[in-house]
């Protein structure tokens, strides 16, 4: 099992008092993935807090500050893993003034699960979380109606909920979504078949994880390789070797094979690649690799490799969907450094087109302020050029972060459409 | 081939990225080694990062005095064999300056001090990012770290204000006087890192496996008998076949009782055992939020 065991990333997004922390709590506790040692220092706090039965939502506490206040800060990783798979999850916070957080849980995400209380429905931050899931391209969805329990397991209390949602989700770039109804505080339906429910034919919370094909989200075709640096050797052991050090974003690469080199255009071949036990003959993303070349050319970090039939595209000025991250307020004129892949080049915002009203989703036009947490659609200037790709087909080359030059902070995001 | 990458592939492929933004973004980054099998494990990745070449980073140890006389041994074998440049800052040096004193009472150690050792061991050696094998399933401050983590002058961490991360585009900029911590294997559970031994036959110190030394039993702890601790009235003495989970020093690493002697052993026990890994050291029990405590003053 180990050797073909992969990886699953997925994010978590609920409104406060849906029930994410004990629905985390209760797949970790299910799938005996909680030390014993931890397991009793929980139950000891739950009855010194005067319950009976174990707080599951226990096991995800964070920050002092955040079990102060009883929220949840900052993103947190957490894992499991089962015979079929490891998993990785970034637990986000749901609260509005959070967004920023949503946005980097989702940046790495497969699957986002998506918490519905089923006493309210789909509520506002529900919208909310889908409408970021989808603009950071999740292919997976999975909305899990929870506290059945207390709808006493109504059919059509689930299925009031799946229309509602489908009617809204119907505008969202997302290819699957799946409809799974729960009781994270007691279990059903998330490592275990519930017994209440025996209307819902569909698979459990961890089944559903662990089948969930992430195969085809790995772009085989777009060979991009973008250089994180050089390495340069002349010893006793290894005469004159240059190779370029760096992961295969996307597509594979075969010694012989013909590239070029952006900016420049250089065209030359590989002539070996250096893997993680020693040459390969081919590699494939995302691999972390070091290319040698044919011929000697003078290429440095934030170089990119292509092959010449397919090559993404250079600009100097874009488009792109920002999410501002910074506490401050952006200010109009104000320079920043854009990384793009291991590329930097100055850039400035040249103008706004519309700002997301978070609550209604709509485009606002008229809105020229960028304040922490906003989506917006922006024109950026750049001082030199970058080679791109969209978004939605290549997440590595379709990504930026703008950093400012002073406070040196990420003040923004960016997807480019 | 089927252009897939299992697991431990994927992971190991993230964290050679990481070391290799580490070397790109920073001007003088160095490996905090402390002898434990994680930063092993980053020491490895480091060297098949930048292979055919060296690793281009030095290990920086912090001393405490107190080692286990193994964990030093194993640390000078190993960069001998490496070729990587060695540099230790000693607990000692800072009791000397009195810029750190020494903890006095029953449970006395050295593990606080280290975080203002660490700090001036950086500050003259004069490097600016320090990488780390601190992961985030070890402890719930560390759940929230970032890959590039921002350090301010003073070595602090401010976990309510980290900037986001996104992507694989990891932002390494400071001011003077600033630096990072850089976590490479943030994404590795205990059990990955001991497949990862297992698979790449990594050579650890022996007191990881099975052996028997004398042993200092004080509550639901083992520790190991040394010089260095305080006795308490209570403390059982025990000759006792024990092997050790993480390594700190002689003070604060807890022994398990084990039989395991092999990587596989260790392996086949994780799967079987339901305790905490660092369920057993002192230095995370002082309170609910120690580990978050001592972070934001600079510890790793």
């Amino acid at each position: 099992m180990t050797e073909t065991k992969d990886i699953i990333r997925f994010t978590t997004a609920g409104s406060v008092d849906d029930g994410k922390s004990t629905l985390i709590g209760r797949l970790l506790y299910d799938c005996h993935q909680i030390p014993q040692d931890q397991i009793d220092l929980v139950r000891r706090i739950s009855e010194r807090k005067g319950s009976s039965e174990i707080d599951l939502s226990l096991f995800t506490d964070g920050l002092k500050d955040e079990r102060a206040q009883g929220i949840t800060i900052d993103v947190a990783y957490r894992y499991f893993t089962t015979e079929k798979r490891k998993f990785i999850i970034a637990d986000t916070p749901g609260h509005l003034q959070y967004t920023r957080n949503m946005v980097t849980g989702a940046s790495t995400a497969n699957a986002a699960l998506i918490l519905i209380d089923a006493r309210k429905g789909v509520v506002e931050q529900t919208r909310r979380h889908s409408f970021i899931a989808s603009l950071l391209q999740i292919k997976h969805l999975i909305v899990c109606v929870n506290k059945m329990d207390l709808v006493e397991f109504s059919k059509e209390a689930f299925d009031q909920i799946v229309s509602t949602f489908q009617d809204f989700s119907a505008k969202l770039a997302i290819v699957d979504v799946q409809f799974i109804p729960v009781s994270a505080l007691n279990g059903d339906n998330i490592v275990h078949r519930s017994e209440n429910m025996p209307w819902y034919q569909g698979a459990t919370l961890l089944h559903t994880l662990e089948h969930i094909s992430v195969a085809n989200e790995l772009n085989h075709i777009d060979f991009r390789f973008p250089v994180q640096h050089p390495i340069r050797l002349d010893n006793e052991l290894v005469q004159d070797y240059r190779a370029y050090a760096g992961k295969l974003e996307s597509g594979i690469v075969r010694v012989g094979d013909e590239v070029i080199v952006l900016p420049g255009n250089q065209a030359s071949k590989i002539k070996s690649i250096m893997g993680m036990n020693g040459p390969q003959e081919e590699a494939f993303a995302p691999q972390s690799i070091s290319l040698e070349l044919t011929a000697e050319l003078d290429i440095s970090r934030g170089n990119m490799l292509v092959k010449p039939n397919n090559q993404p595209e250079e600009v100097r000025q874009l488009s792109a969907m920002i999410c501002w991250m910074s506490s401050q307020a952006y200010i109009p004129g104000r320079k920043y450094i854009l990384r793009h892949t291991t590329n930097e080049v100055k850039a400035m915002i040249k103008s706004i087109l519309y700002v997301y009203d978070m609550e209604s989703l709509k485009r606002d036009e008229e809105q020229t302020a960028l304040q922490t947490n906003d989506i917006a659609r922006v024109s950026l200037q750049l001082a030199g050029p970058i080679y791109i790709d969209e978004y939605r087909k290549n997440k590595a080359t379709g990504s930026f972060i703008l950093m400012d030059e002073q406070s040196n902070q990420t003040v923004a995001v960016g997807m480019i459409s | 081939m089927s252009y897939r990458l299992n697991y431990l592939e994927e992971l190991e492929a993230e964290a050679v990225f990481v070391l290799r933004e580490a070397f790109a973004q920073f001007e003088h980054p160095c490996i905090l080694f402390s002898g434990g099998k994680d930063s092993i494990v980053v020491t490895h990745l480091a060297a098949k990062a930048f292979a055919p070449g060296p690793i281009p980073f030095s290990l920086l140890h912090i001393d405490t005095g107190h080692n286990f006389p193994e964990t030093m041994q194993f640390r000078d074998e190993l960069a001998a064999r490496l070729n990587v440049r060695l540099v230790v800052g000693k607990v000692e040096d800072s009791i000397q300056r009195q810029t750190v004193q020494e903890e006095s009472g029953p449970n006395a150690n050295r593990n606080r001090a280290q975080s203002i050792t660490l700090l001036e061991s950086m500050e003259s050696f004069r490097f600016d990012a320090a990488i780390g094998g601190g992961r985030r399933d070890e402890e719930k401050a560390r759940a929230k770290e970032r890959f590039f983590s921002h350090r301010d002058a003073f070595g602090q961490w401010d976990p309510k204000n980290q900037g986001p991360e996104i992507w694989h585009l990891f932002n390494g900029r400071k001011n003077e006087g600033e630096q990072f911590r850089v976590f490479p294997i943030s994404n590795w559970t205990e059990l990955d890192v001991w497949e990862y031994i297992q698979k790449e036959n990594i050579s650890l110190p022996s007191l990881y496996f099975s052996h028997q030394r004398p042993c200092v039993k004080r509550k639901d702890t083992i520790l190991a008998q040394s010089s260095f601790l305080v006795p308490h009235d209570t403390d059982e003495l025990r000759d006792l076949h024990v092997r050790f989970r993480t390594i700190g020093d002689m003070t604060i690493s807890g022994a398990m009782i084990s039989s395991s002697t092999t990587v596989s052993e260790i392996i086949a026990e994780l799967k079987e055992m339901n305790q905490s890994e660092r369920g057993n050291r002192a230095d995370d029990f002082r309170s609910e939020s120690s580990m978050e405590d001592r972070k934001k003053e600079g510890y790793f």
